[in-house]
């Protein structure tokens, strides 16, 4: 075990205590995010020449599925921070800004967001209708953000918009917005079935800066080969979290039965091996993706090609059924002692979180995706290449 | 008989694939700049399969393929479309 897992694991512990409060409460998981921030987990990514360890991929995947069984909603965020953060390590393009930016992310363990969505745009995040105005190497921008996860509490900000005012709505750039250099209306709050401590709220956003914070690589490149298979591994690895728990609960269960009843099998056992079938295939899943863009890091080539993305696409599509389905089997295993809330079999938050993964990046929009990238493929691989 | 250049051109000028007209890009301006976008790319990519009669292998089949007019042609080139003329 790194000393990075071990530390994980403290801050899960710190988010398992304050877990129910934050879903009730629907409010930002604070102690968690401080106990993450303290153990500086939240600069992992950032390479050794900036000044931070240079974890890997595997390394944040660990930690999101740590997370993922003790507080969905901190893994989440957590989560969505590292995506912004693999972003920037990958795509900074040598530029002073962005270098100079992730050395303050190492030092001072800034929490990064991001303000894809936007209104208009049918929830396509490859499309904007705001665009980045630029005069005397300054640049301004103002973005209807139907969503920004914890954005009131983020340090920094990665927001996509339209390259000029002139570009089509697909050439996109992200510009990295200091929270001081931005201004917030309220636009809609958060209150939802799961992933409540997600705070998702909207705004208005408004930001200025130096032309300098704009990413120099276009954001089709970033969302192709970082940002997607990033997203999709991360938010993997956090669901089966919360499968892993929803098993273990199940088991606690089966087991307390089987101390009562010396002898005789629970009846809940059959559908525990079932579910722990299920969870071992989810983990296959996931591991064998991991595997697929460790080995794709190198090559632009790879990271591009259409079965990679095809890959990822399918990891998050099956990923986030599982969850779901494996929760359930979890339910039925508890029976009333998990559909309660006071219990310490329940399941009420585990089930509620699971069912947001079909719908953040709605699993239709990537299936429709993928329905078009199957067509275009021929070659299949071989059994371990 | 056209140039294989002049049929891609024709192709691309024939759909609703760019918002910029491809009379007024350069060969080697970027496509995605234009308003290509990467679900327009598969689209354009079986367009191309099927005016040239040819197949992309899997390895072409990345974004950097279908970035510029002269990209085009040089993949199209690279899996035995004759350049000067078909």
């Amino acid at each position: 075990m790194t000393d990075w897992i071990a530390a994980a694991r403290a801050a899960g512990d710190v988010a398992a205590r304050h877990a129910d409060e934050v879903d009730r409460q629907a409010r930002f998981p604070a102690e968690a995010m401080a106990a993450l921030r303290d153990a500086k987990l939240l600069g992992l990514l950032v390479p050794k020449d900036e000044g931070g360890p240079g974890a890997g991929i595997a390394d944040i995947v660990s930690i999101c599925h740590l997370l993922g069984q003790r507080c969905a909603a901190t893994a989440m965020i957590y989560a969505m921070h590292q995506i912004q953060a693999s972003c920037l390590v990958r795509h900074h393009g040598g530029a002073a800004w962005q270098r100079a930016f992730l050395k303050r992310l190492a030092s001072e363990q800034l929490l990064l967001a991001s303000a894809t969505s936007e209104a208009g745009v049918g929830g396509d995040v490859r499309s904007s209708v705001c665009a980045v105005e630029e005069k005397d190497g300054r640049f301004a921008l103002a973005k209807q953000a139907t969503v920004i996860s914890y954005g009131a509490d983020a340090d920094g900000i990665l927001v996509t918009a339209r390259r000029t005012p002139q570009s089509p709505a697909s050439d996109q750039v992200i510009v990295v917005v200091s929270q001081k250099d931005a201004r917030f209306e309220a636009l809609q709050g958060w209150d939802t079935l799961g992933m409540r401590g997600t705070c998702s709220n909207g705004f208005h956003l408004k930001a200025e800066g130096e032309v300098g914070q704009i990413m120099p690589v276009p954001y089709a490149d970033i969302s192709a080969q970082t940002m997607l298979p990033t997203s999709h591994l991360v938010w993997s690895a956090l669901w089966l979290g919360i499968a892993t728990d929803a098993v273990a609960r199940a088991r606690a269960f089966v087991r307390a039965e089987a101390r009562k009843k010396q002898g005789a099998t629970p009846p809940g056992a059959l559908r525990l091996a079932e579910a722990t079938g299920q969870l071992q295939l989810m983990k296959a899943g996931l591991v064998s993706a991991l595997r697929q863009y460790e080995a794709a890091l190198g090559s632009e080539d790879a990271l591009s090609a259409l079965p990679f993305a095809i890959a990822m696409n399918t990891l998050k599509i099956t990923s986030s059924q599982m969850v779901v389905q494996i929760v359930g089997q979890a339910l039925q295993v508890c029976g009333l002692a998990g559909y309660r809330n006071d219990s310490a079999f329940s399941l009420g938050r585990h089930l509620r979180d699971a069912h947001s993964a079909a719908l953040m990046v709605n699993n239709d929009r990537i299936l429709a995706n993928t329905a078009q990238l199957v067509t275009a493929v021929r070659d299949d691989s071989g059994l371990l290449a | 008989m056209s140039s294989v250049r002049e049929r891609v051109r024709a192709l691309l000028k024939t759909t609703g694939w760019l918002q910029t007209d491809i009379d007024t890009l350069a060969d080697d301006a970027d496509l995605y700049t234009a308003g290509l976008t990467s679900h327009a790319t598969v689209t354009l990519m079986l367009s191309l399969e099927e005016a040239f009669d040819v197949e992309f292998p899997d390895s072409l089949l990345r974004r950097r393929t279908f970035s510029s007019v002269d990209t085009i042609v040089e993949a199209l080139t690279s899996i035995g479309v004759d350049k000067a003329a078909v």
